[in-house]
């Protein structure tokens, strides 16, 4: 299940979006999420399939693995859908016992099913592509510009650069602590959902007490080598805008525009406008 | 102060620390008058039972706990005053016991790169430092690697690269290889003893494994925080029978040379390796 997660992994081919600056990722996905809530006919959504089919193929992700990532929302999708499809009063298309299809819940439907789907195939092009380090030392510069969450940039950065650190280690500890508890006779498989999930307390209970023995610890640690929060502190790796960022935002310029015109069009395409 | 110890690298002077306790007024008292130097370039060991305090110690050497009472110097600098602390944290840099909790970043790259990065150290001078401590411990094929990828050693050498990044002048070594394998250890303490020799790096080695500091150039013993012994390795492994009173073992050879001596065979008391045994047993 776990597996099926394509969203916040990282898929190195060394494309030349892999190569793209973190922040024109991350400009481009914010804009791009924000556009898709203003779509508003197929012609834009059909856009927006053709721009994110180029942008998959040169980053060289092979599609099933971005197919895989959709995968785990299927429920989501599912509900999504189905809760509009008959909730949206409107014209009657059609009838299926006590619930009524209309042509509005039909387009609804299908324009949220396709926003959801863009939407995370969108963001999970960008965390495909970018290392999670990028991705952090990104988030912390694009922070610097939000007022309010200016002053715990570098925390907010260090924290999840951190967690992203320790994920790896917390899943080892929490199969050996799986592997300890069986051994001494306790049962994850079977029972209901309740039973299982009080199940997992003798998991939990030692993670989290190793957990925060690990803060502890690596706090210190942190001290040790002088570390004091962001104030004057240099970074090795600089994020540098190149000719192929500056190229990559006029040209998501020209996009983020293209989209936002097609909410214009007055010809239909499958639902009336 | 005294010009002496101006160049010395730590003293620490009649040195108490106590640790407040949970519930009563009571406090346990970790450090009780605790006295030593440690001269530039030398290599220090530092044995103790659990208890003995030699963790409270290593963390009063670099500013994390400050002593109740006495002073702890280094490199001249008294680490009470405040605007010591991160000069005393750069100068004498510590290593901890479990590798997985003192290593910070996703790369071991990035991970070498933040303790200058904390001082602030120029982009280009901080690439030049990380190669170099990553040659020093011999790991720059894993440069790109991340953590939990490596071997329980090979943490252990990155986080060694880390402090040497910071350029100090003196290493303390927090029970480095008590978590490691067999060939971890040794992978740990070559790494060590090369930094020693080679780097003239100053380094004070807090363990359990009496083998590792068989060469060390002095032994400072502690129990129930005081120091009890100090000396040459030679000089204190032969007190056998008191080192097993406070709980702590001698190094095998000297062991089974005592034990020989007792059975009534004349053999010298201070055999520390295999190599020895074999000239003493073949005389």
């Amino acid at each position: 299940m776990l597996k099926d997660v394509t969203i916040g992994q990282y898929y190195p081919t060394g494309s030349v979006i892999h190569k793209l600056d973190p922040r024109t990722k991350i400009l481009f996905t914010t804009a791009f999420v924000v556009m898709l809530f203003f779509l508003n006919n197929l012609w834009g959504y059909l856009a927006t399939f053709v721009i994110l089919a180029t942008i998959t193929l040169l980053s060289k992700i092979p599609v099933g693995y971005i197919i895989r990532g959709i995968k785990g929302l299927v429920l989501i999708i599912m509900l999504t859908v189905v809760l509009n499809l008959f909730m949206t009063p409107g014209t009657v298309v059609a009838t299926l016992g006590p619930l009524t299809v209309t042509l509005e819940g039909l387009k609804v439907a299908t324009y949220m099913a396709l926003r959801l789907i863009f939407l995370v195939v969108g963001t999970s092009i960008m965390t495909l592509t970018t290392s999670p380090i990028d991705l952090t030392d990104g988030m912390e510069w694009c922070m610097r510009y939000i007022p309010f969450v200016r002053r715990y940039a570098h925390e907010l950065a260090m924290m999840m650069s951190i967690a992203l650190r320790f994920i790896p280690t917390l899943m080892e500890e929490t199969e050996r602590i799986m592997k300890a508890q069986k051994a001494r006779g306790a049962n994850f498989e079977t029972g209901n959902i309740i039973s299982r999930a009080k199940n997992l307390i003798p998991i939990l209970i030692p993670l989290f007490i190793s957990a925060f023995r690990r803060a502890d610890e690596l706090a210190t640690a942190m001290e040790a080598r002088c570390y004091r929060g962001g104030e004057n502190r240099t970074r090795m790796k600089q994020l540098a805008f190149e000719f192929r960022d500056g190229a990559s935002l006029v040209l998501m310029f020209v996009m983020i525009v293209g989209l936002y015109l097609t909410t214009w069009i007055q010809i239909p395409l499958l639902f009336p406008v | 102060m005294t010009m002496d110890s101006k160049n010395r690298m730590i003293d620490v002077q009649d040195v108490y620390f106590k640790y407040p306790h949970n519930n009563e007024n009571e406090s346990v008292v970790a450090l009780d008058g605790v006295s030593l130097h440690i001269e530039k370039g030398e290599f220090v060991g530092i044995i103790g039972h659990n208890g003995s305090g030699k963790s409270t110690l290593s963390k009063l050497l670099n500013a994390i706990i400050f002593p109740t009472q006495g002073d702890v110097m280094v490199s001249g600098l008294n680490t009470k005053d405040h605007e010591n602390l991160w000069t005393i944290r750069q100068t004498a840099g510590m290593v901890f016991q479990n590798p997985d909790n003192q290593l910070v970043a996703t790369i071991v790259e990035e991970d070498v790169a933040f303790g200058p990065e904390n001082l602030g150290v120029p982009p280009q001078e901080i690439r030049e430092r990380v190669d170099r401590a990553l040659a020093v411990v011999e790991m720059q094929a894993y440069a790109h690697q991340k953590p939990h990828q490596l071997s329980g050693g090979q943490k252990q050498r990155i986080a060694i690269a880390g402090i040497l990044a910071m350029e100090p002048e003196c290493i303390i070594f927090d029970e480095p290889t008590a978590m490691l394998d067999p060939s971890g250890r040794r992978e740990v303490m070559e790494t060590i003893k090369r930094l020693n020799r080679d780097k003239d790096m100053t380094v004070i080695h807090i363990t359990h494994f009496m083998e590792e500091i068989v060469d060390a150039d002095r032994i400072i013993v502690l129990d129930k925080g005081k120091v009890v012994m100090e000396g040459k390795p030679r000089t204190i492994f032969k007190q056998v029978k008191r080192l097993k009173e406070i709980g702590l073992d001698v190094p095998q050879m000297t062991e089974l040379a005592y034990e020989l001596r007792s059975a009534g065979l004349e053999i010298a008391d201070d055999v520390l390796s295999i190599e020895e045994m074999v000239d003493a047993l073949c005389q």
